[in-house]
């Protein structure tokens, strides 16, 4: 494998990392600060890229559709922990996981019948639809939009939560969050908040991804996954934790999809080097789970 | 006035019910056990409309007996499968279970439903581990041998003269058969055969190997969004205009072309049916179908058609009878209907023989997206796993 390609496996691992960390950090959020287990976390990720595709032919740019999506389905997030999360807070971690099931059945459902079981369709905006070339290297420009577009929520959210008062506030709240209740801090407030700009991240994921995935109904529980085994290799809570696991998986997933079946090629016949690589890929990241919870079985970087 | 509006409604219920034998007072059930849940519903609601029209055009009586069709979700999951499969055959107690899609769902349910004496009529899934040794008296295959598709592609590409081929599929029986039957009917080089994870979003890590093997054809097998997911990404690296794309026609198909939109345009593959193929019963199908749903009809929903319809021609067959199971399998071998791919006939494993058109996407005068045909590839083909087959 030459040079030029590893450069861009590894590309392809940061754009999927960043991807990952987009859903990594608003599910990292609202389950270090409000105790939440959130499974329709990717119900707004769905919800993000349906807006986005809806929206492109009403206001006639991916942009605008995008902002109007982003900022749609955080004030979903709003109404949802509203109405149906708000009781949950008090219950144990097994009703929340049956309640936010239910709401995933719930989104699901509405978006089937709002938009039909079809695909729909959602391409990159005309300027970012061909390559670019990057010193020898072609490259598809959506996804170093979709590099640009992580890197700079990553540095919004470091801003945020290290340099500002909320940011303060969501620390605190990571840490002990009983401390923070009894300081006088209005925590339904928080609490709203952080929910909010969890899905509107979740929602920015999705609009991003739609372009590249597949828009249909329960593309969210399929990332889903991959951002709880995110989540646990950072370390609940920790934003930091989840731009370090998200990237570690993006790229460990893409250099193993790569490189294994070609490595045991090496040593094997062809037939069941396809089949012992493409198993042994698709296992890499639960390796790599299962590694880092040995060495740190709070994640990379345990908050509290 | 009011006798003779009687009359005539009299008169056909009293026709209708000497048509049928005395037994047909028991309804005809049928437990369709499909996707309906999840990305893979899309496929699922195809197979369930066509199932549902079929029906309905024969006035709720297929092969004259008033007929209840049962559905169940599968979720695209083995488990839920087997266990539906066991539901259909000791609580329903129906003699056919129809509408599965995956061949993996189809191998896992397929003990339990010959166990029980239940037919499986599978629209979709078949995979050869079915059409060889394994074959089974119970299980008839209304679509194809998966890897007779793979073949017609080979072949279709060793005519174009394609050099060097580059095949992706996800890692599941139908994946490894259609890649099977594409080496089996192409013999130029195949400079790589990758199987991705079923169900993988994300392939810029395979494109981008793909680009540095410069291969002059790239076969996929990605049914449902894991082929939007592929087209798309495809599309975004700059290779859809530089290396042609072909694989089986189902790749690209009425579910997922809205998704795909213009980047199908002109990709060439071959099935054994299309919309636009001119027989009387296809005719009728498509108008209907459009005509009932709004949309042009997947080979999905064609295929799940045909089943209802070769269950409806064995029902009426064998007289509505339908304890004596020797009976109603020779009825079902016979394929005693009117297919909308035009004539076929069952191999002695109870898979199809019958024609391989190419098929080309293109925009029709509505604005939208479907495929027709622009050549045969195979005609009265057959597949190589029926000589291991006991039956006979």
């Amino acid at each position: 494998m030459d040079a030029l390609l590893l450069a861009e496996q590894g590309l392809n691992g940061l754009q999927l990392g960043v991807m990952l960390f987009l859903m990594a950090a608003g599910l990292t959020l609202v389950f270090g600060i409000m105790d939440l287990i959130n499974l329709a976390h990717g119900s707004f990720y769905m919800v993000g890229a349906y807006l986005t595709a809806a929206l492109v032919p009403v206001l006639g740019g991916f942009l605008p559709a995008l902002a109007l999506a982003v900022l749609l389905t955080a004030l979903l997030g709003l109404a949802v922990e509203a109405v149906a999360l708000r009781t949950l807070y008090r219950r144990d971690h097994l009703d929340q996981v049956l309640a936010t099931f239910g709401l995933i059945l719930f989104f699901n459902e509405l978006i089937r019948i709002l938009f039909g079981p079809v695909p729909i369709f959602l391409n990159p905006p005309a300027a970012l639809a061909g390559t670019v070339d990057l010193w020898g290297l072609t490259y598809p420009a959506f996804r170093l939009a979709i590099l640009a577009v992580g890197l700079a929520v990553a540095l919004g959210l470091w801003l945020l939560i290290a340099r500002t008062r909320v940011g303060m506030l969501i620390r605190a709240g990571a840490t002990n969050r009983e401390m923070v209740m009894a300081l006088g801090v209005d925590v339904r407030l928080l609490f709203g908040l952080v929910f909010a700009l969890g899905c509107g991240l979740a929602g920015l994921a999705g609009a991003m991804a739609g372009p590249v995935l597949a828009v249909q109904v329960g593309m969210g529980e399929q990332i889903l996954i991959l951002t709880f085994v995110v989540i646990v290799i950072g370390g609940i809570g920790s934003i930091r934790g989840a731009f370090a696991g998200a990237l570690l998986v993006g790229v460990v997933d893409t250099l193993g999809r790569a490189l294994l079946p070609a490595s045991f090629r090496l040593v094997m016949d062809s037939a069941s080097a396809n089949a012992a690589g493409a198993a042994a890929a698709s296992m890499a990241i639960y390796v790599l789970m299962a590694l880092v919870l040995a060495v740190r079985p709070k994640g990379l970087f345990p908050v509290g | 006035m009011i006798r003779a509006r009687l009359i005539a409604p009299l008169l056909s219920a009293a026709l209708a019910l000497s048509a049928v034998p005395a037994l047909s007072a028991e309804p005809l059930r049928i437990g369709l056990i499909t996707t309906l849940s999840g990305p893979g519903a899309v496929i699922g609601t195809d197979i369930r409309d066509g199932f549902a029209l079929a029906v309905e055009q024969a006035g709720g009586k297929l092969g004259g007996l008033d007929t209840q069709v049962i559905e169940a979700d599968d979720q695209q999951k083995p488990d839920v499968a087997v266990s539906l499969a066991a539901r259909m055959t000791e609580k329903e107690r129906v003699p056919f279970v129809t509408g599965i899609i995956w061949s993996n769902l189809a191998l896992a349910m397929m003990p339990t439903l010959a166990g029980g004496n239940v037919f499986l009529i599978s629209p979709n899934a078949g995979t050869s581990a079915l059409a060889g040794a394994q074959c089974s008296p119970y299980f008839f295959n209304v679509s194809w041998p998966v890897d007779s598709i793979g073949e017609a592609a080979g072949a279709a590409a060793q005519a174009q003269g394609v050099k060097r081929v580059y095949a992706l599929a996800p890692n599941y029986p139908s994946g490894k058969d259609v890649v099977t039957g594409f080496k089996r009917a192409f013999k130029g080089e195949m400079v790589g055969e990758v199987y991705t994870p079923f169900g993988q979003l994300d392939y810029a890590a395979e494109i981008a190997q793909v680009k540095a093997a410069k291969p002059d054809g790239v076969f996929i097998f990605y049914p449902g969004g894991m082929g939007i997911n592929f087209l798309k990404q495809y599309d975004q690296a700059g290779l859809l205009g530089q290396i042609p794309l072909t694989g089986p026609g189902f790749s690209f198909d009425q579910d997922i072309l809205p998704a795909i939109g213009d980047a199908a345009l002109g990709i060439k593959a071959p099935l054994q049916w299309s919309p636009d193929l001119d027989n009387p019963a296809n005719r009728a199908f498509v108008s209907a179908f459009r005509a009932k749903y709004g949309r042009i009809p997947s080979y999905y929903a064609a295929q799940s058609y045909d089943s209802a319809r070769l269950i409806g021609g064995a029902v009426a067959a064998v007289g509505g009878e339908l304890a004596d199971k020797d009976a109603l399998r020779a009825a079902l071998r016979k394929a005693p209907f009117e297919s909308v791919r035009g004539a076929f006939r069952f191999n002695t494993n109870h898979y199809p023989i019958q024609t391989y058109y190419q098929r080309e996407v293109v925009r029709e005068a509505s604005g939208m997206l479907t495929n027709r045909i622009i050549g045969t590839v195979f005609t009265d083909h057959g597949d190589v796993y029926a000589k291991d087959c006991p039956m006979k």
